[in-house]
């Protein structure tokens, strides 16, 4: 798992804060403008920075070098202390004063996310990341000077927060700059739904149907349930308004649900009630737990063995699957459950799961299996975890 | 939220209840009476139920009634683009004469019971007339394949208007087959036809139901299948099975036949009371008494074979399940509320006559006339503001009809306007003694005992035949 974060070594004065890492060649070849980009220079490379300062680069970066030449003519980048962090395609943010390097968008990585804003309007009894109150708009201007610096043929980029549509207006304004940047790009947004029960703002986005998924979580069929585990009153009514503003109005709709004890005792009656209600989603997703963040603190609330939710879990997913709903199950180790859910059972969709626990050494379905979270520990240790032997797995 | 109830003979303790928008959960006797005395206590699991499926609602409703309007237009969306069912009678001649037959038979040379050309290119125009996107074109006789230049034709014509109309169009045809030679099935292929034929069972007893010189039906029938599925490939052909009084004593023999021959789906279907069947109801005919049993044999066989691995489906079944077990609607005009009588499907007679649907037809044999809706020289607007289509809607509403109204069927059931008025001279009919009602009330208790016993396999078998797709995986007590 690569980190995100490094600490660098900046000399000189950087005009701007976000820069694209290219080599030499893809920085000649002038697809990105030459006042955006660091030119990586590895070690061997000897290219006189003055000429790369008559074209317009703005710094250059040597991630394995400690010192800067005295005749380097533009600012650099060195010293990484951690130098496999940074790769040419990569997006980065420099911090002058505390030298801290930041990726925000890495080039080939299995999932790519815009973080949005760290406020939410709900309070997810497992929230993995807690929102804060905090005025975060300087977010919004970085990610807009952020869009145009990612590569076009990226496939999927994600939004992430908090929740998106706190933003306002400002959420479709970076739709706009993804379908001219990355027209080619989908987009998929992670938004509690409930402000989109408003039909004015489900018409401000509409520029996003057609490239757009919003994955919006639904924790029950009843609205009690779904308000406490989101801890806001009235948000299953919202939630479901805003759902059926949205498909009106054209958008892909993903469903998704976390599954602890306090989602569990309706989660067979939830896949009936999409069924009924929202047969139109494209698609359903089961997750298991994050342990992370109120996840943490509520982990008495929350916990239940998946190897104990497993079957029932693979009925759920069934019956939706079955009745031509795509559906997922994310987050949740092969080994813990049953082998009628293998087929539907993803593996992660982020860098920073998929690790996995000492007793996964040797086991023959590593490949295809999710692991765990990098937070994953002795409290959340299912008591099924098992490797399998070749012969088990080839059966 | 209004609820319907009903207690299911072979269930136990349980009482069923049914929403208008077709949700239904079993109660448990005690539960259901406090649900009812409005008592129920929202700690229960009972309460959770029954409000997740919309049957109770907490505080302000406009949620929960967004979503049963939804559920509701989906259920009736098949009313959306009027008739989508266009058949074309091309002519009345037959070179069988069946017991049970609906339709007048004519020998096989009178030119004059063929539809005209005139006849046909009018009814082509009126087709057009409807909005529904999509057509379905059927053809029906008589022995519609002994008008085969004129289907040939219609066919061409149709196509041919399409291609500025754009509408998505399927061919039909019910037919013995007897006549689908080189020529003919290239034709069929060439445009895509899903075929239909009549298949009573084993040979001794289709060609008893199947008179015919020779005695010959059945070789020549499957002889026939053989042809089809050689040239339009396996799944352009289904078959019919058309029971009579002696068919009832033998519903395993009726449904291997099937299997051997290969059919994925066999459609178990009661003598209608139309046409010839009605007079000769007192050699052949039977009541709905006699052919539940029968049914309940046959189901219990095709899921024991499903069970085995033989995947065999009953056709109406498979229906009466969608209804039940989806929010959506299916593509069956037979079992509608408002009646598909002329809001589904409209009938272009060989002489010009529209009727409502193709029993209206045969009623008009009989002598009543009051389902003609007009002629193909009429207008679209002209007939669907026919006294006919007045009837129709007057009488064709489940929703507003005795009996039905309360029914907890209801949601999954259908008005039939022209059963009622063939069987009773009536077309509201009178419940208790209705034969579409005892026959549908029969099917719905078997159906929810099965639902209400839960038997994995069985639920797996019914889940395929509602999705129409191999249930790949449906978890079972050996998962578990
Ligand atoms: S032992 Fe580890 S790798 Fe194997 S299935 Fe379990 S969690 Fe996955
Ligand atoms: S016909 Fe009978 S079973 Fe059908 S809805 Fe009416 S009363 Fe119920």
């Amino acid at each position: 798992m690569l980190p995100l974060h490094t600490r660098a070594v900046i000399s000189g004065d950087l005009s701007r804060p976000l820069l694209k890492v290219l080599d030499l060649a893809e920085a000649l070849r002038g697809d990105v403008p030459h006042e955006q980009v660091a030119v990586q220079l590895d070690d061997g490379i000897d290219v006189d920075t003055g000429v790369l300062r008559d074209l317009g680069f703005a710094a250059v970066m040597r991630p394995g070098a400690t010192d800067i030449r005295p005749d380097d003519a533009l600012p650099v980048i060195c010293g990484l202390s951690n130098t496999d962090v940074v790769n040419p395609g990569d997006v980065i943010r420099v911090r002058h004063d505390s030298g801290q390097l930041s990726v925000l968008y890495r080039r080939g990585a299995n999932a790519n996310s815009l973080f949005l804003t760290e406020q939410c309007n709900s309070r997810c009894l497992m929230c993995s990341q807690p929102p804060r109150d905090e005025d975060d708009l300087w977010r919004v201007s970085e990610l807009l000077e952020l869009i145009p610096l990612i590569d076009r043929d990226l496939p999927q980029l994600g939004f992430t927060g908090g929740e998106p549509t706190l933003l306002g207006p400002l959420l479709p304004e970076l739709i706009r700059a993804c379908k001219a940047a990355l027209p080619r790009t989908g987009l998929h947004i992670l938004t509690n739904g409930r402000n989109f029960a408003e039909p004015v703002l489900a018409d401000s986005v509409h520029e996003a149907a057609g490239c757009t998924t919003w994955a919006i979580p639904l924790y029950a069929d009843v609205p009690s349930r779904h308000d406490h585990v989101v801890q806001a009153a009235g948000a299953f009514d919202a939630t479901v308004n805003g759902i059926y503003n949205l498909a009106e109005r054209g958008h892909a709709i993903e469903i998704r649900f976390v599954v602890h004890a306090q989602t569990l005792p309706r989660m067979q009656r939830f896949a009936e009630f999409i069924w009924r209600n929202m047969p139109f989603v494209s698609h359903v997703a089961f997750m298991g737990l994050e342990p992370m963040g109120f996840a943490k603190v509520n982990r008495d609330l929350l916990w239940v063995d998946p190897v104990d939710y497993g079957p029932a879990l693979a009925e759920a997913a069934w019956h939706l699957q079955d009745r031509g709903i795509t559906t997922s199950i994310y987050n949740v180790p092969l080994c813990v459950l049953p082998e009628a859910a293998w087929p539907l059972a993803r593996q992660s969709i982020s860098d920073w799961k998929n690790i996995y626990d000492p007793a996964c050494e040797g086991c023959s379905m590593r490949p295809r299996c999710c692991g765990f979270f990098a937070s994953h520990g002795p409290a959340w240790r299912s008591r099924g975890i098992k490797a399998f032997r070749f012969d088990e797995a080839a059966e | 939220m209004p609820f319907r109830f009903a207690r299911i003979p072979g269930v136990d303790g349980k009482v069923l209840v049914t929403s208008e928008v077709g949700e239904f959960e079993f109660l448990d006797e005690t539960d259901f009476r406090a649900f009812e005395a409005g008592t129920l206590s929202p700690a229960t699991d009972a309460y959770a139920d029954l409000q997740g499926k919309h049957f109770l609602v907490e505080g302000d409703p406009s949620t929960t009634l967004r979503m049963v309007a939804a559920k509701y237009r989906t259920r009736k969306s098949f009313l959306k683009g009027g008739p989508a069912l266009h058949v074309f009678v091309v002519t009345l001649r037959c070179d069988h004469s069946c017991r049970y037959c609906q339709v007048s038979r004519q020998t096989a040379d009178q030119a004059r019971f063929d539809m005209s050309t005139e006849t046909v290119a009018a009814a082509i125009d009126l087709m057009f007339q409807t909005p529904s996107p999509s057509l379905t074109v059927e053809f029906q006789g008589g022995e519609p394949l002994l008008a085969f230049p004129r289907i040939r034709q219609i066919v061409e014509a149709i196509e041919e208007r399409n291609r500025v109309k754009g509408r998505a169009i399927t061919f039909s045809m019910t037919s013995t087959l007897h006549q689908a030679d080189g020529e003919v099935l290239e034709f069929l292929r060439r445009h895509d036809f899903q075929l239909s034929t009549s298949l009573d069972g084993p040979e001794t007893l289709h060609d008893a139901n199947r008179p015919q010189p020779g005695r010959e039906s059945h070789r020549r029938t499957v002889e026939g299948i053989g042809r089809v599925r050689a040239v339009l490939g396996e799944r352009s052909l289904s078959a019919l099975t058309t029971l009579t009084r002696e068919s009832l004593k033998h519903p395993e023999a009726i449904v291997d036949e099937y299997v051997r021959l290969g059919f994925p789906s066999i459609f178990l279907r009661p003598l209608s009371p139309f046409g010839f069947a009605a007079k000769a109801a007192q050699r052949i005919g039977y009541g709905m008494e006699e052919f539940l049993p029968f049914y309940e044999r046959a189901l219990a066989y095709i899921l024991e074979l499903n069970r085995k691995g033989v995947a065999i489906q009953e056709a109406y079944t498979g229906f009466l399940l969608s209804h039940i077990l989806t929010p959506f609607p299916t593509g069956y005009v037979d079992l509608r509320s408002p009646t598909g009588a002329g809001l589904g499907a409209r009938v272009y007679n060989y002489d010009g006559g529209v009727y409502a649907s193709d029993e209206g037809r045969m009623l008009a044999e009989m002598g009543d006339h009051s389902l003609r809706l007009g002629t193909v020289h009429d207008s679209h607007a002209d007939l669907m503001q026919s006294e006919g289509m007045q009837l129709l809607l007057a009488t064709g509403v489940a929703e507003a009809l005795p009996g039905c109204s309360d029914c907890a069927f209801l949601p999954y059931c259908g008005a039939d306007p022209v059963f009622n008025l063939a069987r009773e001279g009536d077309p509201v009919g009178h419940r208790p003694t209705n034969a579409h009602c005892t026959k549908h009330t029969g099917l719905f208790r078997i159906l929810f005992r099965y639902l209400a016993e839960a038997d994995p396999h069985v639920m797996r078998t019914f889940t395929s035949w509602v999705t129409q797709r191999p249930v790949q995986r449906l978890p079972d007590a050996e998962a578990a």
